[in-house]
């Protein structure tokens, strides 16, 4: 019996810190399943914004948590343009287009919902056996970005209408952020503010073509986007 | 050199610029004068990358990788550049004479194409100078967003279905790119401290005490990521649609230089895991991604209706080559990747101006209503001829050379049964397209309401010459700096120096 327990690898109790940065990711996959599975366009936006602020968050709790000050700034940044400006601009079209409720998926919400744990599962198992090491995070953050990352592929092929569509990309986005919050959280700030201004040109452009999109076709669902083929 | 580097980059930079302000008589010549500018700072920057890398604040690099993907988007640049004058002709004509409404109308739209196509080359131009493999990542991502807006730029039910797939399917492919971007930075962050900037150089030199399996992640990532830029199949599927709902001369570039750009991302990461892991995984993964884009573009090819997607799947078809060039990793298979790069460029580049003449003369992208092409228009006709033979890889054009090289390298690696299905493949897809094309430019036309005879413009006419004749010199008698050029890029993929 001693031999047992001498054997057994010894468990560390998760720290505070990494018991906060692990609820935080776990908050935001459920966030993702939450925007896979709502009906209507206004609260996949709010589901979004949630979601982006609780990244901004983690940011903010790794950067006091192992002192690395320039994730406060990555924090603030990704809040004001992510939780404050993308939900905005979405928020507008919507109120132009009219549309409130989101395009019926491909699947029964139950059978996306199967699916979509059946991915996440997937991708958690998966990168959890790459046995990568990470000294900012405990890697169970990484396995839950890899499963917001594919869930978010999930909604993007399921759902049918351009908005959920584009807000399957923004959380793709989020997933990858926090991913790169676990393994990369050294990289120079001036690299993660370039990315986050590129994701805010890839809004722009997708809020343009969105408009394009909604002014020809009177709508925003994307069932009539079947001509090209073959 | 630094200067021209930064003149390269400022160049179309200020041509975008100015074309938000300026009249469009002035930014039809300033793109011109740009694009040439472009493409005569690239010669120059030849013998300095060949025998070293130059580099400019820590922000810019060059060696003789990158100067041959500046070469072929410079070069498109600059051909596409004199097409535009041609292919914007006749709506110009239209809205002098019609004036008021429908003139605003297409001055706002010609001043949207100068922007967009300026910005589009300028983007293209960032990525192969990029330092640092971040840099090269925001770079492809705002080629992404500049070209989607130009698919997008006719405001047909079919461009704008095509602009949503592609920005979708390109940013989520994008999306995985980054995620490849930041697992490399974690492999590299193990050796090189937790902050670094992810520059090509130290990455290079360290790449042998990088862990493994973080570096095979990366590189998976990356190829499927920037893959889906490149086209490779299976996340190929936004490709055709783009190709052929864009304006004539952004297919011209997204399919000559955009895909290139995106595929020398690719060579990045290669450059870095053989470094890591020697060759054997990278060219496995690339041999299997290339053999089946090769596949499926040969079966596509043969029952396409529509000309511009036809030449998309060719697209396809061409970057699996290189996919499986680089597979080969001998020296030689390696510089015939590279002369590929120079030589599809250049073909599809003229086969897609002269396909764009087609469309403005016949009204229509559908093969089966398009006949008779060699008697309709007497220098694109046989021109547009001339570069489906190139496409087709016949002598005595570049890509007989580049495919020639990269197969005769493929038969000297070890196991040569990738050259065996290079060549099968390769002849059904040249077969595919052979066939709808000939029927288009030979068989004679319905009698009645005959198409007369005549080019629609000159300014169409021009650049596919000029094409034409770089494919003819790349053929036969390549020039030797540039032969040194791209011994020198097939060493540095080797991971030499």
């Amino acid at each position: 019996m001693i031999d047992l327990l001498v054997q057994l690898p010894v468990e560390k109790v998760p720290s505070v810190f990494e018991g906060t940065a692990n609820t935080i990711a776990v908050i935001v996959l459920l966030m993702e399943f939450g925007m896979l599975r709502a009906a209507l366009l206004r609260a996949q936006v709010q589901l979004y914004a949630a979601q982006s602020l609780a990244v901004s968050v983690l940011a903010v709790v790794i950067a006091a948590g192992r002192d690395i000050p320039e994730l406060y700034v990555l924090g603030g940044v990704s809040f004001l343009l992510k939780t404050v400006i993308v939900p905005r601009v979405i928020n507008r079209l919507l109120r132009d287009s009219q549309s409130e409720i989101a395009g019926s998926g491909a699947l029964g919400v139950a059978s996306e919902v199967v699916l979509s744990i059946v991915v996440a599962a997937f991708g958690f198992f998966a990168v959890g056996s790459l046995g990568l090491q990470s000294s900012v995070l405990p890697t169970t953050a990484l396995s839950l970005s890899i499963a917001v990352v594919l869930v978010a592929f999930v909604l993007m092929i399921l759902r049918r209408d351009v908005v959920s569509q584009a807000i399957g990309f923004f959380s793709l986005e989020n997933g990858i952020s926090m991913a790169s919050l676990v393994v990369a959280a050294g990289m120079p700030l001036i690299l993660e503010v370039a990315f986050i201004f590129d994701l805010l040109v890839a809004v722009v452009v997708f809020g343009v073509l969105m408009r394009v999109h909604q002014g020809r076709t009177r709508t925003l669902s994307t069932l009539n986007l079947d001509k090209l083929r073959g | 050199m630094g200067m021209v580097m930064v003149l390269i980059l400022a160049v179309p930079l200020a041509a975008t610029l100015l074309s938000v302000v300026m009249p469009r008589s002035f930014n039809e010549s300033a793109t011109v004068i740009a694009g040439v500018v472009s493409f005569g700072l690239v010669l120059a920057l030849i013998p300095a990358t060949t025998t070293g890398t130059v580099m400019v604040g820590g922000i810019l690099r060059a060696d003789s990788l990158s100067t041959v993907f500046l070469l072929a988007t410079s070069f498109l640049y600059a051909t596409t550049s004199v097409y535009t004058i041609g292919y914007l002709s006749h709506e110009t004509r239209l809205a002098a004479t019609a004036g008021g409404a429908q003139a605003r109308e297409f001055s706002r739209y010609s001043r949207r194409f100068y922007i967009g196509l300026n910005a589009f080359a300028w983007s293209m131009l960032c990525a192969p100078l990029a330092n640092s493999l971040a840099l090269l990542w925001i770079a492809i991502e705002i080629t992404t967003v500049v070209s989607a807006l130009l698919v997008a730029l006719d405001n047909t039910n079919g461009a704008t279905e095509a602009a949503w797939k592609y920005v979708l399917i390109a940013s989520s492919g994008l999306g995985i790119a980054l995620l490849a971007t930041i697992f490399l930075y974690y492999a590299g962050a193990q050796v090189l401290g937790e902050s670094y900037d992810l520059a090509i150089d130290p990455l290079l030199k360290v790449a042998r005490s990088l862990p493994q399996t973080p570096v095979q992640l990366a590189f998976v990532l990356a190829v499927v990521g920037f893959g889906t830029k490149v086209g490779l199949f299976p996340v190929h599927t936004w490709l055709p649609d783009a190709h052929a709902e864009a304006p004539t001369p952004v297919s011209v570039l997204l399919s000559g230089a955009l895909l290139a750009t995106s595929f020398y991302a690719i060579l990045r990461f290669y450059q870095v895991t053989v470094g890591s892991l020697g060759p054997a995984f990278p060219q496995t993964t690339l041999l299997v991604f290339g053999v089946l884009s090769l596949l499926l573009a040969a079966l596509f090819l043969f029952s396409q209706q529509n000309i511009k997607r036809m030449l998309a799947y060719s697209s396809i078809e061409h970057m699996g080559i290189l996919a499986i060039g680089v597979s080969f990793g001998t020296p030689l298979a390696l510089a015939g990747v590279l002369l590929h790069v120079l030589a599809h460029a250049t073909a599809k580049g003229s086969a897609f101006m002269g396909a764009g003449v087609l469309v403005r003369k016949y009204g229509t992208k559908d093969l089966a209503k398009i006949h008779g092409g060699l008697n309709v228009l007497p220098w694109s006709g046989p021109l547009f001829l001339l570069a489906i033979f190139a496409l087709g890889a016949l002598p005595p054009f570049g890509i007989f050379r580049s495919e020639f090289e990269i197969v005769a390298g493929g038969l000297n690696s070890p196991g040569n049964t990738g050259a065996v299905i290079l060549i099968a493949l390769a002849t059904l897809a040249f077969g595919g397209l052979t066939l709808s094309m000939t029927n288009a430019l030979f068989k004679p036309g319905p009698t009645d309401g005959p198409i007369p005879r005549g080019e629609p413009s000159i300014w169409m006419v021009v650049p596919v010459l000029a094409g034409m004749a770089v494919l003819l010199l790349l053929g036969m008698h390549p020039p030797q700096p540039l032969l040194d050029l791209l011994n020198q890029g097939a060493i540095e993929l080797q991971g030499g120096q």
